[in-house]
């Protein structure tokens, strides 16, 4: 899942300190599962909002709250097609895909990021997401044992572990496991070493994020 | 716990289980949490953290209970009314 973190309040308040009607608005994804931007998160988010305002003064300040099952999605952003525009600004607190697709859809009223995107990754246990994947384009974890070099190593290597990797931890982090010890270890279970002595040709990164912005078009699926 | 205090209350005490004996294992632990959280929200927006507080005591503790209530009514009336109570009279 798409991981984010929520961003301080005080930012948020920064943002629309001079607003009057906002809305904030939550996702039922994946900020939802790691708890940045979800209906809890919104409700929070809104009343800390009001809250805030009464405590400056500011008396005609509205702050309304709305969660959407997604916001990378035409037909679930339809759903505050008819209140949109009623706001001074919308505090979309779903990804960075979820802010920018309210935004292109709603263009006469301002859209402002109510939490960081931060990374593809696993809920490793309540309250610690971590990164597994960068979306690079070309799967290569048929190969590694299921352990991908290009996000867990910090120098995406691609043909072993280099001189800094030192009792199965990365030299950038004492705590950090070297992505190509677990390959090794992995690859040892589950008896396919044989995939280690395979060279990994130069990776073609043209898939990765070097050409600009991506896009899957499956002309197999569209009307 | 935002509800309540955006709707004028002092201040919001919550009271799990005595922590390893909660029912649901680790409810008490989480509803801690949420008023750190709220703790600091609060903070955030320029009300004391403090309206909200997190106790745990066993079911049967009724004098521990009596305690809790007496320290969370000191707790309230030092820091004053919520503003938002002053606001809603205000309206």
């Amino acid at each position: 899942m798409i991981v984010a973190d929520k961003k301080p309040v005080e930012e948020i308040i920064e943002y629309v300190k001079d607003c009057r009607k906002v809305l904030v608005l939550g996702c039922n994804e994946c900020v939802t599962v790691c708890e940045a931007g979800g209906k809890k998160e919104a409700g929070m988010l809104a009343s800390a909002l009001r809250m805030y305002y009464a405590n400056q003064g500011i008396e005609d300040a509205q702050v309304d709250e709305r969660t959407l099952e997604r916001q990378c999605d035409h037909e679930y952003l339809e759903e505050i097609r008819d209140i949109a525009d009623q706001y001074d600004a919308i505090v979309s607190i779903a990804c960075g895909v979820g802010v920018q697709f309210t935004a292109e859809k709603y263009h006469n009223t301002t859209v402002y990021p109510g939490v960081n995107t931060c990374f593809l990754g696993a809920t490793e246990q309540r309250g610690l997401w971590t990164e597994r994947c960068q979306a690079c384009g070309q799967c290569i974890l048929a190969y590694t044992g299921g352990i991908c070099p290009v996000s867990r190593c910090a120098k995406r290597l691609f043909n072993g572990p280099c001189g800094g990797s030192s009792d199965g931890k990365c030299e950038i982090n004492k705590e950090l496991d070297c992505a190509w010890q677990l390959i090794i270890d992995r690859l040892k279970a589950i008896d396919r070493l044989d995939l280690y002595e395979k060279l990994f040709d130069i990776k073609d990164w043209s898939t990765d994020r070097a050409g600009g912005p991506r896009k899957v078009q499956r002309e197999d699926v569209q009307i | 716990m935002l509800r309540a205090l955006e709707k004028g209350a002092d201040g919001v005490c919550i009271i799990g289980c005595m922590e390893g004996e909660c029912q649901f294992k680790t409810g008490n632990l989480r509803a801690r949490k949420r008023v750190e959280q709220v703790q600091r929200l609060l903070n955030s927006i320029g009300l004391d953290g403090e309206r909200a507080q997190m106790y745990n005591l066993s079911s049967s503790d009724a004098p521990l209970f009596a305690r809790y209530a007496e320290e969370m009514d000191e707790r309230i009336r030092g820091l004053g009314p919520n503003p938002m109570k002053k606001k809603k009279n205000a309206a």
